[in-house]
């Protein structure tokens, strides 16, 4: 293993192999019988309605237990298309595994939900494509962004038989499934094979490296098509505001876990030995991870507040220790020098005052690394907007949507992280962009739509 | 510690638990194998006239749970494959070997008194501790007229036990099969001939289920199968309610019992031995535990009895018999209702489900203001019937109790109730 500052080939081939390989090995049939035989099958399943996608959770595990594993992916698809991806990113355990019965019982183990999901996924037969399209509306929407909330949406808009154009800005769609998640939780290609899988119900196009703002505007849209459905994400990226950010050393963690996601050789990334990442959320922790992973012997996230604030689960937090990560609390940076070889941080510690808030106390101290990576989060970005006659209300720094994800105009919805309904999950993105999608299909089928239409 | 020593129709074993005349008890090695893990005594499994039968070869299938839990087994062999004289010898050498234990032979001949005296006479010789008449064995042996063919026509019961009594001085025990509308029947036909004892319950008809990849069923010989018998924990309260209703018969109390049927445990065994029964016999957990069993069921039952101040197996034997009654002279004023712990309530809604659909909607579901996925599920006391359903279908112990209401009416059952128009006046 190299010490050298930034490196490639720090480990052996079968070492990557290991370390990027699926994180959460897949259920057999025998364990997903026996897990599935625990399922109470409750009345007014807490599970159902802590699932953002309400899928009718004790149906399909209960078509595992007897044998219909086609029927229990159909039930999970039915409510949530990327139930696929949903099963291995998805954090159960403050979701439907929190709300399990079993969880509350004196044996206090959930059942193992998320991985008959993937299960169920894995063992159905989804080719010849199990849903159908309604017939041809001949009405036409775009939707602009691939990532899940995207694709949920085009889906459900294609089952109600309009044809669907997706605008994605890469060469490549997937949106976040594709690049924004950690290589060894989505593994095998996952996130192609399930973008194939939907757009297998057809009347769906593709426009690639198309990007709303620059390539076409927003107007543009709305002439062409009936409708328009913004899954776009967050562009922007939170800045330290510190001296010496733009330091080569210091780069954002979302880019990282990207080029790591697109790399065909895990041996070729150069990475370093000396790791600081400084953030406290899920990105923050799989970049730590990764890089763990990836060879660097020294990782450390650094976060302003305790670990109990940090918006990584504390499953997400065990796992980053799992993996040699070291987490430390209250702790800010305020300077970054460049040295010979990366970057020394200067952290000052932090406290909460009286009203809960953050102050700095005197107490500070510094830390060297090859590579620091910012993980501070993301914000909206309404350059995409910047041609457009009638933008939407961005009012409050992401799109503003009514609940069923209607934004301000009249033929514009959005979904995923763009919006601002607090709610930052994959599987959140997924239900933005059904919901859309079912309030779309309601404005395009009520006849003051079609009378506007021969006018 | 208690004494589990019995003494049942004079014939002693160090413990009530026997090994059934089943395969486990087919040969020597099999019954010093059981013997040397504990087991009190073994009844041979069934001789017959030479030439022995053939056995088939795919022989067992099984019954399990969902959650891969044998219910219970079906099975299709026949009595012993092997000729006479070799089982004779293996019983003479085993008495010989383990003069401690009770040994009995299961016996199944033809229907002529020349036969059942032919052979007891060769079984007595042997100086086994006494004979089990098969009349029970459901699959094969009764299309040759044997078997339940006896079993299931209490005059044919009647006349071979006659004929066994007459021709032997050895104790006999009467197997019934339960594949008939009134044990009693049966039982009382044993004891006109005067059979020392019953046994029951051989085996249920059964077919264990149907492969839906063949249609099929499961291990089907060449493509087909038949009617087994069927056995294991699943037979269990239908073995009880026989026993039971044997011993708290007045003209068929006084038979002594050797009951058989799901007994896979020392609460089983208990369980049987307070319905009245003087021995148990033990075959489907042995088959699926191995011989080693017994170490456990000796030692929870002896335990239990000195939890409970039994010093030996008569002090509770029959203990349950005075309860089970009629249902006319149930107390039709005894009143319970549920009530729903909501320290240990896990929010499930099992009992929700099963009152509100199936019962007396009686569980009224409201949500819990402080827990945006959880339910709270309370009992409508004023609709609940006490029927114990939701306290069935709650998987967390104790957390559903049915308590008892003192509704300060007098006990009163159907024969003196208002509503029925026959009641006693």
């Amino acid at each position: 293993m190299s010490n050298a500052p930034v490196a490639s080939n720090r480990l052996t081939p079968e070492q990557y192999q290991q370390n990027f390989a699926d994180i959460k090995p897949a259920l057999s049939h025998y364990q997903a019988k026996v897990e599935a035989a625990r399922c109470l099958y409750c009345e007014s399943a807490p599970c159902i309605s802590a699932c953002p996608t309400e899928i009718n959770i004790p149906s399909f595990i209960s078509r595992i237990a007897t044998d219909n594993i086609q029927g229990a992916a159909e039930t999970i698809l039915e409510s949530n298309i990327l139930g696929g991806s949903c099963a291995r990113v998805c954090p159960t355990e403050v979701l439907c595994e929190q709300a399990c019965v079993r969880h509350h019982s004196e044996e206090c183990k959930a059942v193992a939900i998320g991985s008959l999901q993937r299960f169920a996924i894995d063992n159905s037969t989804l080719h010849p494509h199990p849903f159908s399209r309604e017939a041809t509306s001949g009405k036409s929407v775009a939707v602009v962004g691939s990532g899940p909330a995207g694709l949920a949406c085009a889906h459900r808009l294609a089952r109600h038989g309009h044809n669907v154009t997706i605008i994605e800005s890469h060469s490549k769609p997937g949106g976040l499934n594709e690049y924004g998640i950690a290589a060894y939780k989505l593994v095998n290609d996952f996130a192609q094979r399930e973008i194939d899988f939907i757009t297998e119900i057809g009347g769906i196009d593709w426009s690639y490296e198309t990007s709303l703002g620059q390539t076409v505007t927003l107007d543009q849209l709305r002439s062409e098509f009936d409708a328009v459905f913004l899954g776009i994400g967050l562009q922007g990226h939170r800045r330290l505001n510190i001296s010496g950010e733009d330091s080569k050393h210091i780069q954002y963690a979302v880019d990282e876990i990207a080029h790591i996601r697109q790399s065909k050789q895990l041996s070729e990334l150069k990475v370093g030995n000396r790791i600081i990442v400084i953030g406290g959320g899920n990105t923050a922790i799989d970049i730590a991870c990764q890089m763990r992973r990836l060879g660097a012997t020294d990782v450390t996230i650094a976060y302003r507040r305790s670990t109990k604030q940090m918006s990584a689960t504390p499953h997400e937090q065990a796992f980053a220790r799992q993996n040699g990560v070291r987490i430390l609390e209250w702790s800010q940076p305020v300077a970054a020098e460049a040295t010979p070889e990366g970057v020394c941080i200067q952290f000052q510690k932090t406290a909460t005052d009286e009203q809960g808030g953050l102050k700095a106390t005197s107490e500070s101290f510094s830390l060297k690394a090859d590579m620091v990576y910012v993980a501070i989060g993301q914000y909206f970005l309404t350059d995409c907007f910047a041609n457009s006659q009638h933008p939407p209300d961005t009012s409050h720094g992401r799109i503003t949507v009514t609940p069923d994800n209607h934004t301000s105009l009249p033929d514009v919805w959005a979904g995923g992280d763009c919006v601002n309904k607090g709610e930052d999950l994959t599987v959140h993105a997924v239900q933005h962009g059904k919901i859309a999608a079912e309030s779309i299909h309601r404005f395009l089928t009520a006849p003051e739509q079609n009378n506007s239409q021969t006018d | 510690m208690a004494d589990l020593s019995t003494s049942f129709l004079g014939i002693h074993s160090p413990n009530p638990f026997w090994l059934a005349s089943a395969p486990p008890t087919d040969k020597a090695f099999n019954v010093y194998r059981a013997f040397e893990a504990g087991w009190g005594g073994a009844v041979w499994k069934t001789l017959g006239e030479d030439p022995p039968p053939v056995n088939a070869c795919s022989r067992y299938s099984v019954h399990r749970d969902i959650q891969g839990k044998v219910l219970g087994i079906n099975n299709i062999e026949l009595i012993t494959d092997r000729p006479l004289a070799v089982n004779l010898e293996e019983i003479r050498q085993t008495k010989k070997d383990w003069p401690d234990r009770a040994l009995l032979v299961s016996l199944m001949v033809p229907c002529e008194e020349s036969s059942w005296k032919s052979i007891l006479t060769q079984v007595e010789d042997t100086g086994c501790d006494g004979v089990e008449l098969n009349f029970g064995c459901p699959h094969g042996m009764p299309e040759r007229g044997m078997g339940a063919a006896v079993g299931q026509v209490p005059d044919y019961i009647e006349m071979v036990t006659g004929w066994c009594k007459q021709h032997t001085h050895v104790p006999v025990i009467v197997k019934l099969t339960p594949n008939i509308t009134d044990i009693l029947m049966p039982a009382q036909a044993a004891m006109n001939a005067g059979a020392d004892a019953v046994s029951l319950i051989n085996t249920l008809s059964s077919i264990s289920g149907i492969d839906l990849d063949t249609l099929s069923p499961y291990h089907a010989i060449d493509g087909q199968y038949t009617s087994g018998g069927y056995c294991g924990p699943a037979v269990k309260p239908i073995a009880l309610n026989m026993v039971g209703q044997i011993a708290r018969n007045p003209a068929t109390a006084t038979l002594p019992i050797s009951a058989i049927g799901g007994i896979s445990d020392w609460h089983d065994a208990a369980e049987f031995i307070a319905l009245g029964a003087g021995t148990v016999q033990v075959c489907t957990a042995a088959m699926l535990n191995g011989f080693k069993i017994i170490g456990d069921m000796t030692d929870g039952l002896s335990r239990w009895m000195d939890s409970k101040g039994y010093r030996t197996i008569d002090e509770f034997r029959g203990k349950a018999v005075p309860k089970l009654t009629d249902w006319k002279y149930l107390n039709l004023n005894y009143k319970t209702v549920a009530h729903i712990d909501q320290n240990t309530c896990i929010h499930c809604g099992r009992c929700f489900a099963a009152c509100e659909d199936t019962a007396h909607q009686a569980v009224s579901m409201t949500p819990l203001p402080d827990n945006l996925h959880q339910t709270q599920y309370t009992i409508i006391d004023e609709e609940c019937v006490g029927c114990n359903l939701c306290q069935i279908t709650c998987p967390i112990p104790d957390c559903i109790t049915m308590t008892e209401i003192d509704t300060g009416n007098s006990a009163i059952n159907w024969t003196q109730h208002p509503a029925n128009p026959f009641r006693e006046q």
